[in-house]
């Protein structure tokens, strides 16, 4: 794809003929992506500036560890990386959908659209996965009580602060209530119902020596409290952009397979729902740095 | 060259006749890119409270950097703004300029606060430094 030559003399802003040799709903799709960088950028900027105040932060290596049907292995990177690679391959799948639409091929069109828009289901499936699995894990940390309790990550809280050190959680553990040490200590024997039976007899002292005895015990400080908000609020709008995105490809299929764009001659609407994909990746490419990989 | 004409105002199509070996050509670049990315962060994990914030700084920026690269190839050529006419691609890179100031204006900010809580606005010693200073020391 060279350049191509522009015709010498030619005078774009005398009428009749775009200034930008584009229609104009690309060009206004073009500016209405160029908001949506800004109002993403305010977003990213903002969860910086807050980052850059605080004296510890999550880090994403401890929080974003689980892999699907993989238990509680110690896995940093490795969804994302595959929610990356499934958004750059449906990047592509879209790009040759485009490229098939230039050529007027109907079949490519729709073949590559159908590639696409299982790729965004992919992608937010992948999601919702993750989400459900912050929203509903168990973790030890310090409450603003004093006391130790089992803590999701939500808008409001989560346990990804610095690690306790002993005297700390041991003087926690003391003012912990019965309940709080029942709710922690059956989440160090997943799975094995005969202990979630017996602990309930225990005394606080015998749950306390049970808890700080299992293996791989620890307890955080409760982490920043803006993590959450911050997490949900920027992956949530990307989510919702890819859903969006999905629902246009959709659209666009059964506009192609309809033959709509066939009687019209040519396959715009395919490259702008493309531009709004891309958009999607790009955005993608921006929140994957932020608050995954540093 | 593509038959189509989309709209009277459009003065002369873009050559879309290539293959589609450049899409792809851009696609392993992409993978790459990711690759290497991870290759870093994998890194820092790996490493983290071994390496000096200089270390972990550069290795962050190194990460920025390949995906500010990562982003000019998918706008470039996956959205095509690279075949529109040189006009048309200012009006959209020049107001992203803006950037430049926005994030370098906040992230100051938010580095400025921090300093201002652990000094409690600068009345006593900076509290995290005097921890660093003594982990290190021991």
């Amino acid at each position: 794809m060279a350049t191509t030559a522009i015709p010498s003399g030619t005078k774009w802003w005398s009428g009749g003929k775009s200034p930008f040799n584009s229609s104009y709903g690309k060009v206004m799709m073009w500016y209405f992506l160029m908001s949506d960088a800004f109002t993403f950028g305010a977003f990213l900027i903002s969860y910086g500036t807050i980052r850059f105040s605080v004296n510890h932060w999550a880090d994403p290596n401890h929080v974003f560890n689980a892999f699907p049907f993989a238990g509680h292995a110690n896995l940093p990177l490795a969804f994302v990386s595959l929610m990356t690679f499934i958004l750059i391959f449906s990047s592509v799948t879209m790009v040759l959908a485009v490229h098939e639409g230039h050529n007027m091929n109907r079949k490519g069109v729709e073949k590559y659209m159908i590639l696409t828009i299982l790729g965004g289901i992919a992608f937010l499936s992948c999601q919702a996965w993750e989400w459900t699995h912050l929203l509903t894990g168990e973790h030890v940390a310090l409450l603003t009580d004093g006391t130790l309790g089992v803590i999701p990550t939500t808008v409001k809280m989560n346990p990804w602060g610095a690690e306790l050190d002993h005297t700390t959680m041991m003087a926690a553990l003391q003012k912990t209530s019965h309940d709080q040490l029942i709710g922690i200590a059956s989440t160090l024997h997943h799975g094995t119902e005969a202990v979630g039976h017996s602990i309930s007899t225990l005394s606080n002292q015998e749950l306390i020596n049970e808890i700080t005895a299992a293996p791989g015990f620890h307890a955080t400080h409760s982490g920043p409290i803006a993590f959450g908000g911050y997490f949900f609020g920027i992956t949530g709008f990307h989510g919702f952009h890819v859903f969006s995105g999905v629902i246009i490809n959709i659209v666009m299929y059964l506009k192609t397979k309809l033959g709509h764009f066939d009687k019209r001659g040519h396959y715009e609407m395919i490259e702008k729902a493309g531009l709004y994909w891309h958009f999607v990746d790009l955005v993608w490419v921006f929140v994957f740095l932020c608050f995954y990989l540093v | 060259m593509s038959s189509q004409t989309s709209s009277p105002e459009i003065t002369f199509q873009p050559d879309h006749s290539g293959g589609t070996s450049r899409i792809w050509k851009i696609f392993w670049v992409l993978s790459v890119l990711t690759i290497i990315e991870l290759a870093l962060g994998y890194f820092l994990y790996l490493k983290s409270g071994q390496l000096s914030d200089i270390v972990v700084l550069s290795t962050k920026c190194a990460i920025g950097i390949l995906t500010l690269a990562k982003a000019y190839y998918i706008v470039s050529v996956f959205m095509h703004l690279g075949d529109e006419i040189r006009n048309f691609i200012m009006t959209i890179v020049v107001p992203l300029i803006l950037f430049v100031w926005f994030i370098i204006a906040f992230l100051y900010d938010g580095n400025s606060w921090k300093i201002l809580r652990n000094t409690n606005a600068g009345s006593k010693p900076n509290q995290m430094e005097q921890v660093h200073k003594e982990a290190t020391e021991k």
